[in-house]
């Protein structure tokens, strides 16, 4: 079912949450709400739930408008960052009280039930109570509820944030097998580009209640077309340095330059932007530039190190396969790879990648 | 100061344990210099923070005895034992000012006031509250008020230890680095022996400069972050660091020498196992493993783009092996062969490992 | 945040809307218009303006009626808030005791209060009643049908017995709610126990002793029952507080228009003083 919004604004007394934003989401795909805590990720969810009512605009259903339908009316699920399960209900009762209030029969709930527990591995605690289960059932419990009733409409606000990471890790993959073969939009909301990479689907990066640009996940990541974007996908946060084009060659200071072949660039300055996994502690390529800075800070997290290091004023991020014992406050080489700089201008709009 | 010693520490909720489950702590000895960064990483459940409250002495153990340098404190209560403690959730006292806030420990031990006001500046200044010194400490974010409840730790001259139980719950994703590498900085310039309690790989791996791996109440490795990168001691620290983790395959031993699917598998060092029933694994993590012309048979089932690198899941038999190939890198689209590194490759009985 | 608007559902406000109407609006509406009038029966009315209130304003006995009510007030209060809170601090934290120890206390409040004030008129009386009987026993004077001062004291006494009650069970619900960290981390920084009241339990208590002092102030400066059937308003006037004098102008004297005047300012007195107490309380918790 397609699923669009069109000029949807929302407003809160003087603030405004959402400015002026349309879309037409990709039916029975994984849509992606990608941004920071209050970029209006949950607000535009309420909005196509029907928790909350814009201030101007439509939100359409499959060719309906059902902007004035109250949430009850829409078949739509919703699943929030904190596992909201009925207390005194069995995982069994949780799973099909939606079902209830649609006054499936006897036969089919159990049906229906036992074909969602078992695909989210949930069949031996049906007879618990959910205090019983740890933190990931109880999400997978809260996640099946949304499942079972077939909804058009399932969205999913953050729901692995609450969990430990490995179990974040083993739910992110089998969230997309989970909904492969039903008839089903989903709108995902993350604030970690790295989930939104792996989930895969459609992509739409939000900042300060605007959508900056809606498309396939890979190539949102990829091809940015303005570099507030290219920051809000982007963890370790992207590096930026503003470098000046002259006969075809960069330069970044006086001592830092490299000479490019892009013809479509006129002289003058602009922003660059380069993720940080291209500036390495090793050299990547023979293309690599070697920076010489001072180690800030160095964080290491399970097989990556990330280091964040000063040149001449300037903050860099690098992000390095492996764990590095790094020395803080040491002068470090580093590598950028020249090949994979984003050059911004204008407006801050993608003019060569 | 004084470094920590836990001699045959073990722990129960209950008052009568009798089989193996029913300790919430396993049997461990350690000792923790003094100075030093250590953290405590597991799972939820797996006993840290029990360990982590025997220490502060909000628990009495079991059994076992807990050392600050040469004094006993197993049977100390908390406020006698000189520590300091940061918990999950931030605890500032509503109705002071952060300034009030960060001197009422030195207050309650009758420390004259200029010197507390020397001190409260210099930790305000450190943690950078500086502006906010007037400010209540109701009005502050939950960042600056975890920064309030360390600073009352840290203006404390004579602390044994500080220690952290996963004190970034509550902090917003995109603060938590900074605050993160803060911490590691105020270790630096202190120099206190800190423990931090946390599930989260990075916070543990960036803090500390020794990782005490926990898993079901036992210590399984106890290491630093190249280590158990590297060379982990315990299949369960392969899996539970790194993202994803380590591959543990079923293997057999032909001579010393494991075999994985009909294949020799090439690694540094010897294999000895002494029990021929022990149940024998190979670990590699997926950043050692890359497509070869020869070797390990597999198909390629599913690729995943992450941006910096695609993890590829690929099958052997019953087995998933996952492995990383860089942004860019060529992956095959069906059939193709695996090479282990054979640096990284290790071998484990019983989950340990042996070579 | 706001929810979406269900305009549906104001049909079933209609019911509550209704209720007020029938049983606050109407009746206040009814006195508004009898203090502005003269009736003397027959529905025959004459118009007053604000006579009644002049007069209500200035009659000495208003002041009296007022003062004592004030000052009861005043007392109850600063007896039952800190004795109420006091009690909460030393009950268990949990075990098999919390639910003994929260009946216990919830029981004076379950009797009604005619009952009370029956009850204590009984257990005071000098000759046959416990305590009457008993503080006689020990060679103090007492008899509170006769003297002012036994009559406030048994008045007091009773109400701080079927009242503290309530500021216990508030109390207690405020610091349950205090997380254990808090305690933790006031033994870590060597907090002396005066501190952690002052510093943690009593600001954590904040809002729900807010609440208790509102409904005590409001129940203790309309109190009628308990000293209409303990005391009658006597010996002489000393105890007639504003509501049981309020009964005698108007049910006793039926001057209906000076009554009606007075309960409207009686009735401005209590919102006043709430919402100025409240709007102190709450300022303070926006900051």
């Amino acid at each position: 079912m397609t699923l669009a919004l069109k000029n949807v604004v929302k407003r809160v007394g003087a603030d405004t949450h959402i400015y002026d934003t349309s879309v037409e989401l990709v039916s029975n795909q994984f849509n992606i709400l990608l941004g920071t805590t209050l970029a209006g990720k949950t607000t535009l969810m309420q909005l196509i739930a029907g928790l909350e009512k814009p201030t101007s605009g439509e939100v359409w259903f499959g060719g309906k408008n059902v902007t004035g339908v109250p949430v009850q009316k829409r078949n739509v699920s919703y699943v929030h960052q904190q596992f909201i399960n009925y207390p005194h209900f069995s995982v069994f009762e949780n799973i099909a009280s939606p079902l209830r209030v649609a006054r499936f029969s006897k036969a089919d709930i159990e049906q229906r039930v036992g074909r969602v527990a078992d695909l989210l591995k949930l069949t031996p605690m049906l007879g618990r109570n959910p205090s019983e289960l740890s933190g990931g059932q109880q999400q997978r419990t809260a996640l099946a509820r949304a499942l079972v009733k077939d909804a058009d409409v399932v969205l999913l606000d953050e729901p692995l944030a609450n969990l430990d990471y490995k179990l974040r890790e083993e739910l992110r993959d089998e969230l997309p097998k989970l909904f492969q073969d039903r008839d089903c939009t989903v709108v995902y909301a993350t604030t970690e580009p790295i989930e939104a990479l792996l989930l895969g689907g459609y992509c739409a990066t939000m900042n300060e209640g605007r959508i900056t640009q809606f498309g396939e996940t890979a190539a949102v990541y990829r091809r940015p077309f303005d570099l507030l974007t290219a920051q809000v996908f982007s963890d370790p946060p992207i590096n930026i340095a503003e470098v000046t084009l002259n006969d075809g060659r960069f330069a970044l200071n006086d001592q830092v330059g490299w000479a490019t072949a892009r013809a479509n660039l006129t002289n003058g300055s602009y922003r660059m932007a380069v993720r940080p996994h291209f500036v390495t502690l090793e050299p990547s390529s023979e293309d690599s530039i070697k920076l010489e800075g001072q180690v800030l800070v160095a964080e290491l997290s399970g097989s990556e190190s990330v280091v964040h290091f000063e040149v001449d004023g300037l903050s860099w991020v690098s992000q390095s396969p492996g764990i590095h014992a790094i020395e803080v406050g040491k002068t470090t080489e580093f590598y950028l790879d020249k090949t994979q700089c984003m050059y911004f201008g204008e407006n801050d709009q993608l003019m060569a990648a | 100061m004084s470094k920590i010693t836990l001699k045959n520490l073990r722990h129960s909720y209950l008052s009568n344990p009798q089989s193996d489950d029913d300790w919430a702590l396993k049997e461990m000895s350690v000792e923790w210099s003094d100075g030093g960064a250590y953290a405590l990483l597991g799972p939820s459940g797996c006993g840290k923070t029990t360990l982590l409250n025997i220490i502060s002495g909000l628990l009495t153990p079991t059994e076992g005895e807990v050392w600050f340098g040469d004094v006993e404190v197993s049977h100390l209560p908390a406020d006698k034992r000189n520590i300091a403690q940061v918990f999950q959730f931030p605890v500032v006292y509503d109705t002071m000012t952060v300034y009030n806030n960060l001197a009422f420990p030195l207050r309650n031990r009758d420390v004259n006031e200029s010197e507390i006001d020397w001190k409260v500046r210099e930790i305000a200044a450190m943690l950078d509250l500086s502006d906010t010194l007037k400010k209540r400490a109701s009005g502050l974010t939950a960042d600056g008020k975890q920064k309030i409840s360390l600073g009352r730790g840290l203006v404390r001259a004579d602390v044994n230890a500080i220690l952290f139980d996963e004190p970034l719950t509550v902090i917003d994703p995109h603060l938590k680095w900074i605050l993160r590498s803060k911490l590691k900085e105020l270790h630096q310039q202190i120099g206190n022996t800190m423990i931090y309690v946390t599930h989260d790989q990075t916070e543990a791996l960036t803090f500390a400069d020794q990782v005490v791996v926990m898993q079901e109440g036992e210590v399984v490795q106890i290491g630093t972050p190249v280590e158990l990168f590297e060379r982990p001691q315990h299949t369960f620290v392969g899996h539970f660091i790194g993202s994803p983790g380590m591959n543990v395959l079923a293997c057999e031993l032909d001579q010393g020498r494991p075999v994985y699917g009909g294949s020799a598998v090439e690694t540094t060092g010897t294999v000895a196992v002494e029990d021929p029933s022990a149940r024998l694994e190979i670990g590699i993590r997926p950043e050692f493993i890359s497509f070869a012309d020869q070797g390990i048979a597999v198909s390629v089932e599913k690729v995943s783009d992450a941006g910096r690198v695609n993890i590829v899941e690929t099958r052997h038999g019953d087995d998933i092996i996952k492995l990383l190939v860089p942004d860019g890198g060529h992956v095959p689209s069906e059939n193709a062969f695996l090479k282990f590194d054979p640096d990284h490759t290790q071998v484990y009985a019983n989950a340990w490992m042996v070579s | 945040m706001n929810k979406t608007t269900y305009q549906k559902a104001w049909f079933f406000v209609l019911p509550v809307v209704a209720l007020v109407a029938f049983n606050a609006l109407i009746p206040l509406m009814t006195v508004v218009n009898y203090s502005v009038q003269e009736t003397f029966g027959d529905n025959v009315f004459f118009w007053e303006g604000v006579k009644w209130f002049e007069d209500v304003l200035n009659s000495e006995r208003f002041h009296a009626s007022l003062l004592r009510q004030l000052m009861f007030t005043g007392i109850i209060l600063a007896i039952e808030i800190p004795l109420g809170v006091a009690i909460a601090l030393t009950m268990p934290k949990k075990g098999p005791w919390v639910s003994v120890c929260l009946v216990f206390m919830a029981m004076p409040l379950l009797i009604p209060w005619n009952v009370v004030g029956a009850m204590w008129n009984i257990f005071a009386l000098p000759d046959i009643g416990l305590l009457g009987h008993a503080i006689n026993g020990m060679g103090i004077e007492y008899n509170f049908t006769r003297q002012p001062f036994a009559a406030w004291f048994t008045t007091v006494l009773m109400d701080v017995w079927h009242w503290t009650s309530l500021v216990v069970l508030l109390a207690y619900a405020g610091l349950r709610s205090i997380p254990e960290d808090y305690y933790q981390a006031a033994k870590i920084d060597g907090a002396k126990p005066w501190a952690v009241f002052l510093h943690i339990q009593l600001p954590k208590m904040k809002r729900v002793l807010t609440i208790a002092i509102l409904l005590r102030f409001m129940d203790s400066f309309m109190i009628y029952t308990e000293p209409f059937v303990l005391t009658g308003g006597g010996p002489g006037n000393s105890t007639t507080f504003l509501s049981i004098d309020l009964v005698k102008v108007a049910l006793g004297q039926f001057d209906l228009g000076p009554a009606a005047a007075m309960s409207l300012i009686y009735f401005l007195i209590v919102l006043l003083v709430c919402w100025v107490f409240y709007t102190l309380m709450m300022k303070d918790e926006d900051q």
